[in-house]
């Protein structure tokens, strides 16, 4: 049996409008649905910052945000300054929560000066600073945000993931993991950055030392909780000289 | 007679039991080992499995006249990742919520070798119904191996079932934890998915003796 589909000028043309087509097809997918995914993308990081901050809605166990169609007026309300920090120039600006962490710090990579966003939130006469940060899982990207008072006492966290393995890496954005943060110092009282390392078997499972710089790490996940550690300690410690001049 | 024929109703029951994607064609395995730490993961993953294999088994299938056989693999490729970036793209922009759950599972679904597998082994050679019944049955017998793996694991390894602390809490001692119970951390590395999946075998083939190969 002879098929013309063997021939070689068959497949040749099949591939090319193949590829057409679907090529096409998807182009115009991801254009046109494209202002709708940005819509929640930009939601979303209002979510995180005032998840970040303990404004959210939360039950029992289970991590939840304030709902989409309130984040927006949420975020007016509690986000009282959004900062922008270019060395020592503060700036203030009413979008610096769009600025895209990654290509900040690929811009630090490539000698330039990184921007750095900071949110000051007030919750009940409390001031929270939020700050973004962004490193590398197991598998792909992984980032969060920060809450911490003005000595840099962690007052919340939010993280999340692009791609890590669930039931396993993928827990850093259950509650039990992020709550651990709580309450933990990142810098000595002598003013000295220390951190956070998220840590195997460090024998506080309850997380009950806040000034020991570690929280319990996740069974089978040590390459996610080891990125969790090096981006905190990475992108934090930038902030470190704003936390100083606070106090002076 | 029922709604099916005799026929087409072993393209749905075959692959539950008898030729089991994963017991008894041992494919999929990567995914088995790789999201079954949790049940509501497993869940996630038979449900979009049993979709795109589906779908993509229709679609394969009314092309199968039409794909040159020279580059046949690459066409399914495809096929199956245009159908999953589609659903990506849309659940993105109408139910973000829904697809950051999912987004871990895309690149797991286009590698999946039972959609492959099945594609190549049934869709290229047969009509639309009959490739879509094909892969309904596929999807549901991998979906259910999965979900008693994701059962077993979770339930031994967390002591949770879908993040519900069903044997008490570990830290307060509460409940199973009062007496000394301990759980298995072991249970959450992918080694003991294998695992699971060979007991599962073993006693697939205890019970039908006919599944053991003479050697």
């Amino acid at each position: 049996m002879s098929k013309r589909t063997d021939s070689n000028g068959y497949t040749m043309m099949f591939a090319v409008i193949m590829v057409f087509v679907v090529g096409s097809l998807l182009a115009f997918l991801a254009s046109s649905l494209k202002p709708a995914i940005k819509e929640n993308e930009r939601i979303e990081k209002q979510q995180n910052i005032l998840y970040a901050m303990g404004v959210n809605e939360n039950d029992a166990s289970n991590a939840n945000f304030v709902s989409t169609k309130v984040a927006g007026a949420e975020f007016k309300k509690y986000i009282k300054k959004q900062l922008v920090l270019e060395g020592n120039k503060i700036s203030e600006s009413q979008d610096a929560y769009l600025i895209d962490v990654k290509k900040q710090q690929a811009n630090a990579k490539d000698g330039k000066v990184r921007k750095l966003p900071l949110f000051v939130g007030e919750k009940e006469g409390k001031t929270f600073y939020v700050a973004p940060i962004r490193g590398k899982g197991l598998w792909d990207a992984i980032w969060g945000y920060v809450s911490m008072d003005e000595n840099m006492v962690v007052q919340g966290a939010y993280f999340d993931h692009k791609g890590e393995t669930p039931g396993l890496g993928a827990n850093i954005k259950q509650r039990y993991f992020m709550d651990d943060f709580i309450g933990e110092h990142l810098m000595t009282e002598a003013g000295v950055f220390k951190g956070i390392t998220v840590k195997k078997g460090n024998n506080d499972a309850v997380n009950e030392d806040k000034t020991d710089y570690e929280v319990d790490a996740i069974a089978g996940a040590t390459i996610t909780g080891d990125g969790v550690s090096a981006m905190i300690k990475k992108d934090l410690s930038l902030y470190v000289p704003y936390f100083k001049n606070l106090k002076k | 007679m029922g709604l099916l024929s005799k026929r087409d109703a072993a393209l749905l029951t075959d692959p539950l039991a008898d030729n089991n994607p994963i017991t008894i064609q041992v494919l999929g395995i990567c995914s088995a080992l790789a999201i079954t730490a949790e049940l509501k993961a497993s869940i996630v993953m038979a449900v979009s499995v049993l979709f795109v294999l589906g779908l993509g088994n229709v679609v394969i299938s009314l092309m199968r006249n039409i794909i040159p056989s020279k580059i046949r693999i690459i066409v399914q490729l495809i096929v199956v990742a245009t159908l999953v970036i589609i659903v990506d793209l849309v659940l993105k922009a109408f139910a973000y919520e829904l697809s950051k759950t999912l987004s871990v599972f895309v690149g797991l679904i286009i590698t999946n070798c039972i959609i492959m597998g099945r594609f190549e082994a049934f869709a290229l050679g047969n009509g639309p119904w009959r490739a879509f019944l094909d892969g309904i049955g596929n999807a549901v017998g991998y979906g259910v191996i999965l979900i008693a793996v994701g059962f077993f694991r979770e339930l031994l390894g967390s002591g949770t079932l879908l993040g519900f602390k069903v044997l008490g809490d570990p830290i307060e001692k509460t409940g199973l934890y009062a007496i000394g119970y301990e759980n298995n951390g072991f249970m959450l590395l992918s080694p003991m998915a294998l695992i699971v999946v060979g007991i599962l075998i073993w006693i697939q083939r205890s019970r039908n003796t006919s599944l053991i190969e003479e050697n």
